[in-house]
């Protein structure tokens, strides 16, 4: 099986990327694929803890931790998250931050790469 | 030990959106790569700016006293002060009347060696071809 390295950049509320992200992984890891989530600019959104879900926005908390559940090694470029006052004490329990070559060093080994930029 | 090349291809214009600082940022980040990887392993990243892209490598630009910001000019100053490969599309310079005269080609003061190469796109869909991963911002 392969290892797919994602790094989408766009924001969870106002834009379905991070939706498309989530799906992809799944379903990779559905077929046994390992997956690494990069978010990193207004994709840190989807880091915060405790999003509440209405039907009109993207709401991911459940499904992420489903995948979380199932190996999805997910992390938040923490630059991004603190200029955005995303802090690591609202973080989802699990969701990495690290600076941003840990991206880099996970694309070293990943058998793809998909980057999706941001807005 | 193992070399991986990531391109990192910006294609949007500078203080639009923070894609193109966000390239720059991600590609100089592959100076501190090894940290997380095995002795002798490295990634390496190579930067080439198209299309309104080209847009970012306007010098003397004021981001500082208008924004606040540190400017995308500063950021390629730091990517040539790392030794990234910065190239920049000559047609597409073209296509907004510049020339190498009004963009960013080196960052003496910081003592970087290496410049910023204006090249036509074929060198720069070369330098994709040779790239183990392409990241589009």
């Amino acid at each position: 099986m392969g290892k797919l390295t994602i790094g989408c950049f766009s924001s969870l509320v106002g834009s379905m990327t991070l939706d498309f992200a989530i799906k992809l992984s799944a379903a990779a890891i559905e077929k046994g694929h390992k997956v690494d989530l990069w978010v990193s600019g207004n994709a840190t959104m989807l880091s915060i803890e405790k999003q509440r879900a209405f039907k009109d926005y993207s709401a991911l908390e459940k499904p992420l931790q489903e995948l979380m559940a199932k190996g999805l090694n997910v992390t938040a470029c923490e630059a991004c998250a603190e200029a955005r006052g995303y802090h690591k004490d609202n973080t989802m329990e699990g969701f990495k931050r690290h600076s941003m070559d840990w991206y880099l060093a996970s694309a070293f080994d990943a058998d793809r790469v998909l980057h999706i930029g941001g807005e | 030990m193992a070399t991986t090349k990531l391109g990192f291809i910006v294609q949007r214009p500078p203080y639009k959106s923070e894609n193109p600082k966000l390239a720059i940022t991600h590609a100089i980040a592959s100076q501190s790569v090894e940290v997380y990887l095995k002795d002798g392993d490295i990634v390496t990243a190579d930067i080439a700016f198209i299309g309104d892209g080209v847009l970012n490598c306007i010098k003397d630009q004021k981001a500082m006293d208008h924004y606040s910001l540190s400017s995308t000019e500063s950021h390629i100053k730091m990517g040539l002060l790392v030794d990234l490969n910065i190239l920049v599309c000559k047609e597409d310079l073209e296509k907004f009347g510049l020339t190498e005269n009004d963009i960013v080609i080196d960052a003496e003061e910081f003592g970087a060696d290496l410049k910023v190469n204006v090249v036509p796109f074929d060198e720069i869909n070369k330098m994709m071809e040779g790239m183990n991963h392409l990241l589009f911002f």
